[in-house]
């Protein structure tokens, strides 16, 4: 318990003073962080958890859905072509919109407008396992965000939100994340957040997860009020982390301790 | 409906031994759980995983509801002739996988 006090105090501390982003040089994801147990679970996709939410993903790809009958594969055809670098590229401007939308998103609007099909529900099985096909097909790839006008409020709105204090512990996401990444909280190494190989398989969870639930994870340990699946904040700071890794490879679907 | 993931080499020398490593998908409730009405999950584990290498039993493990959820098992057999290595997974409420993986030995 002083431990953890003392942590909590450094936080503070560090927190006072003014926070630099991490040098492009110095990015590490969570893979670079994690244990070498954990780093050889990840590479071998028979060892992989991750991967069988993969191929449900895939049977998923062909299956037709909805009033509409048709499967995503009807309009997109063979993911492993036509989902490449999608996820990498995500949360990406919906025109129709006006806003970001996340993977999950755009996989509820295709199924809700073009398949006529109920949309899924968020962390449901059958939407992490499309999430974790469609983002498989971006492994190795670099995340690029593209920024403009129109999706520059929501990444600024990403950035706030990233920068402001919240919660009983008044601890802002940069104050870990930022200034004390590297360092332990309790046993863990606090990492860098970058959102490189989400939905993620952590062994924590036993299951495979979203970003959203891994943030609103942290705002309940922060003690803040976790936004809703979905809301719009949670995909503009998804945008923000997306948009400050920019350039890092997606490993998806990643295993994390 | 449950996924696997198996591993095995595709070929062999005749007496070596091969490393198999299988991964399924299931979600391992232990039963000891209470949901927030304070009602027990009931107990949802696979008990039993067989693997036979052309009909004879080489492996075999019984779970207990400690085992983590989607199980990954590796073990090693020798290499003894080309055939069908069969892997069962049964278990609680009816569940039971089949899974069947080939392996040429010179």
């Amino acid at each position: 318990m002083r431990r953890l006090a003392a942590v909590l105090g450094a936080l503070a501390l560090a927190g006072s003073a003014f926070a630099a982003e991490i040098p492009r040089a110095e990015r590490r994801s969570g893979y670079d962080l994690m244990s070498p147990e954990t780093r050889a679970m990840q590479d071998d996709d028979t060892a992989n958890p991750g991967m069988l939410s993969v191929l449900e993903g895939a049977a998923l790809w062909s299956r037709k859905a909805g009033a509409a009958g048709r499967s995503c594969a009807d309009c997109h055809g063979d993911a492993r072509a036509s989902m490449k670098g999608v996820a990498a590229r995500h949360p990406s401007l919906d025109a129709a919109r006006g806003r970001p939308v996340s993977v999950e998103q755009r996989i509820n609007a295709c199924r809700v407008e073009r398949q006529q099909a109920p949309a899924l529900a968020y962390e449901s099985r059958e939407l992490l396992a499309l999430s974790a096909y469609v983002a498989r097909q971006s492994r190795g790839l670099p995340i690029e965000i593209a920024t403009d006008a129109r999706t520059q409020p929501f990444l600024d709105a990403g950035r706030a939100l990233w920068e402001r204090r919240q919660g009983q512990l008044n601890l802002a996401c940069r104050n870990c994340h930022d200034d004390n990444w590297g360092r332990r909280l309790a046993g863990s190494v606090i990492p860098q957040a970058h959102p490189t190989g989400y939905p993620l398989y952590r062994l924590e969870w036993q299951t495979l997860g979203s970003l959203q639930r891994r943030l609103r994870n942290c705002l309940v340990g922060m003690r803040a009020e976790p936004y809703e699946y979905g809301d719009p904040a949670l995909v503009d700071l998804e945008l923000y982390l997306m948009w400050r890794a920019g350039g890092m490879l997606m490993d998806a679907p990643a295993v994390r301790p | 409906m449950a996924e696997t993931l198996i591993s095995v080499p595709p070929r062999a020398r005749r007496g070596e031994i091969v490393e198999i490593k299988t991964l399924v998908s299931h979600a391992m409730e232990t039963g000891y759980r209470r949901s927030q009405l304070g009602e027990r999950i009931p107990r949802d584990i696979i008990r039993l995983f067989v693997c036979t290498y052309n009909g004879t039993e080489v492996f075999r493990a019984e779970l207990h509801p400690a085992i983590a959820a989607n199980p990954f098992i590796t073990f090693s057999t020798v290499a003894t002739e080309s055939g069908t290595l069969a892997f069962h997974w049964t278990g609680d409420n009816g569940f039971s996988v089949r899974e069947t993986a080939e392996i040429r030995v010179d």
